[in-house]
């Protein structure tokens, strides 16, 4: 039987790596994400984790001590938001090189400057092209089961990669709702023993980590890489598959929140899907057939299957809480446009930016989307494909 | 049992075998092979690396010199990817997941770049937290690696890339920081000062005995770069003889906080014995530049008194 309780999203991250029990932990507190190293560490203090916690000076050395422990042999995983993940960056690319499968619990939040403690997806946004393998979190439960399911994706031979699990920062983190926790005997099979073929730490077989690595054969390890981020997606609704089976929940790429016969819809991740799904109801009890599709895997990105599950639309948006700042439009507007051209699905579609410094997006703000999704469908124009909804206007 | 450099070249085989890229003249690859001597032969060791000259030269992918397990992952944190390793070394053990009977230890290696600037809050971290390493600092007074450029270990008016003797200043116009100051300021159980000189019996002892004293220890080798300072090449350990000989470089050691001078000259040479072979320092004999001679003097006595009273100081009851 699974175990009902209230949590916190920060909450349930510490309680999946108390079940993980992984053997290094290395953490440097930042909000929103500093109450996972506090839970972790009362876990370390009290002994019901065998883990070593390594309270480093740095994200930066948060991340090196992460790169180390796996490295030698272990299983490491941090915690983060915003400027620690940017402080942490040039590590993220080593880590995904040295296909080391670290974890991280990534709690969204808006990168500076100027300073801002809140949510939004800039974070995130900015280490999509580091190699890390990221799932995204509509809230605590999606953040737990994700973590879950970590391991088991990131170190897959076929994989060796590291993994950030995302979640909002406070609209997640910090609000407390129901989650059904599994039991820890039952995550400790699920997650299974780590095993590495090479590490530092066998003196029977030493080895030598992170070259100069030149001309001759870089672009051949970076295309491994590559190689080992297409073979993910396959591994992913492997792991998935095993976690249905166990749990119940299911998971994919994607949910596809009734999608089925929808003319317009929304793509968006983490907690907005949430706000989505109620605007979508009160649509569809009006008639009109709206749905969500929310991004639970962004890297690597689905393409043919989002491509698919989008084509038939009369009118898209696509919602980035993070801007990015190129005159053209979000980055998961990006990716979708670009997956649906090569798709030849031509779709109206349109990037809404949003929510950044952790504006509050309430369902107002999503029905606005859907009017002027409606109002493409209509005209057939667009007037303007990158769009802001919730900003403020001139003179407000 | 008496050092005896001949014995230990025959018991001890090197561990950072020959093949490497360094330079002819390079003070910094005899300093490492002479302290991965000092482990026991029995004794694993990861070894941490931080970019830099050494790095680039002794493992260009699918090549290494190094025969122990070797970790390069950045330049500013040697130290903190060590303590990773060293975290999990222990978390492991506690397991029972690596076998009891092996020992493995753990040393870190940075230049001065990587080590008095960027990798210093890496480096205070590491030690603060108390991990079971070595720290081992080869200073060759600049960023080598790039093309000699100034950095905090830096010897002031000495003439490199950014710090260039020009017409107006007179190459770099501050003086060196000292590391090995601020590292017995983190009250370590180690930390030492020392140079491959006199059969490297020094250099040798302190590697020991920061390998096998247990919690984070910390050595500052000065390890001459010939491309940087402008000697020839086959005057390396002349040059080292002269850093030790003129207390440019003292050998110390800060035991729980106790300082030994390990070797007081009885006739301290003069500076210019030491600047006078090095090109870096050639501006400072011209006409007129008297003054910086002197000056450099100043600043060599005055942190060689501060350590003779810091020795007594520290041993009073």
């Amino acid at each position: 039987m699974s175990i009902r309780e209230r949590l916190s999203g920060n909450e349930a991250a510490a309680i999946a790596m108390k079940q993980i029990n992984p053997d290094v932990v290395a953490a440097f507190p930042i909000t929103p994400s500093t109450e996972i190293p506090q839970y972790f560490s009362t876990f370390v203090s009290n002994g019901t984790v065998d883990t070593e916690f390594v309270a480093v000076e740095s994200e930066h050395s948060a991340m090196s001590a992460c790169v180390g422990a796996e490295a030698a042999g272990s299983r490491a995983m941090t915690a983060t938001s915003a400027n620690g993940l940017s402080y942490m960056w040039e590590m993220l690319y080593i880590a995904s090189s040295l296909r080391l499968p670290i974890v991280m619990s990534l709690v969204n939040r808006a990168v500076s400057g100027p300073l801002n403690i809140h949510n939004d997806h800039s974070d995130a946004m900015g280490v999509r092209d580091s190699g890390w393998i990221m799932l995204f979190s509509e809230n605590n439960q999606e953040a737990y089961d994700n973590l879950i399911m970590a391991h088991r994706i990131a170190e897959n031979k076929d994989v060796l990669l590291p993994l950030m699990v995302c979640q909002d920062g406070f609209i997640t983190s910090h609000s407390i709702e129901n989650i059904e926790l599994i039991e820890d005997d039952k995550v400790k099979t699920f997650v299974g023993k780590y095993e590495p073929e090479h590490y530092l730490l066998n003196s029977e077989e030493p080895i030598a980590i992170g070259p100069l690595d030149l001309q001759a054969y870089l672009f051949e390890h970076k295309y491994q890489q590559a190689e080992a981020m297409r073979k993910a997606k396959k591994v992913i609704l492997d792991v998935a598959k095993d976690f249905e089976k166990m749990t119940g929940r299911k998971y994919s790429f994607f949910e596809e929140y009734k999608m089925q016969d929808a003319e317009i819809a929304v793509v968006c991740m983490n907690s907005t899907a949430g706000t989505t799904k109620t605007v979508v109801d009160e649509l569809r009890k009006k008639g009109i057939k709206a749905g969500m599709l929310k991004v639970r895997v962004f890297r690597p990105f689905p393409a043919k299957e989002i491509a698919e599950a989008l084509g038939n639309l009369k009118a898209v948006a696509i919602m980035d809480k993070a801007d990015s700042l190129n005159a053209m439009g979000g980055a998961l507007f990006e990716d979708v446009t670009s997956s649906m051209y090569t798709a030849k699905k031509q779709v109206p579609a349109v990037s809404y930016v949003y929510g950044i410094g952790g504006r509050d997006t309430t369902a107002k703000d999503i029905n606005e989307v859907f009017d002027y999704l409606q109002k493409i469908v209509k005209t057939g124009e667009i007037d303007n494909p990158y769009r802001y909804v919730g900003l403020r206007k001139g003179d407000e | 049992m008496a050092y005896n450099l001949k014995e230990v070249i025959a018991n001890r085989p090197s561990r950072f075998t020959s093949g490497h890229r360094m330079c002819a003249g390079c003070g910094a690859p005899p300093v490492t092979r002479m302290i991965l001597r000092a482990l026991k032969p029995e004794d694993h060791a990861v070894i941490s690396n931080a970019t830099g000259c050494m790095e680039v030269s002794s493992f260009i992918y699918p090549y290494t010199s190094w025969t122990d397990s070797f970790i390069h992952t950045a330049f500013e944190n040697a130290a903190s990817t060590c303590s990773g390793v060293e975290a999990a070394y222990r978390s492991l053990k506690k397991q029972g997941k690596l076998p009891a009977d092996k020992h493995t230890k753990f040393i870190a290696f940075g230049g001065d770049g990587g080590t008095y600037d960027i990798g210093i809050q890496s480096l205070s971290g590491a030690m603060e937290r108390g991990h079971d390493m070595v720290y081992v600092c080869y200073d060759n007074g600049a960023y080598m690696n790039t093309g000699i450029q100034r950095s905090s270990a830096t010897p002031k008016f000495a003439d490199t890339t950014t710090s260039p003797a020009g017409e107006v200043i007179p190459g770099k116009m501050q003086s060196r920081k000292d590391l090995t100051e601020v590292m017995a300021a983190h009250h370590l159980p180690y930390v030492a000062q020392t140079i491959a000189y006199a059969n490297f019996k020094d250099l040798y002892e302190k590697a020991e005995k920061a390998i096998y004293t247990e919690g984070p220890c910390f050595l500052n080798v000065l390890a001459p770069c010939p491309r940087g300072w402008g000697y020839p090449t086959d005057m390396l350990m002349q040059i080292n003889k002269l850093a030790v000989e003129t207390c440019y470089w003292p050998l110390y050691e800060v035991i729980n906080e106790k300082y030994i001078i390990n070797y007081k000259p009885a006739k301290k040479l003069p500076i210019e014995e030491f600047l006078k072979p090095q090109k870096r320092f050639k501006h400072m004999f011209k006409t007129g530049n008297e003054w910086m001679i002197e000056e450099f003097q100043k600043e060599v006595d005055k942190r060689w008194e501060a350590l003779l009273a810091l020795e007594e100081m520290s041993n009073k009851k």
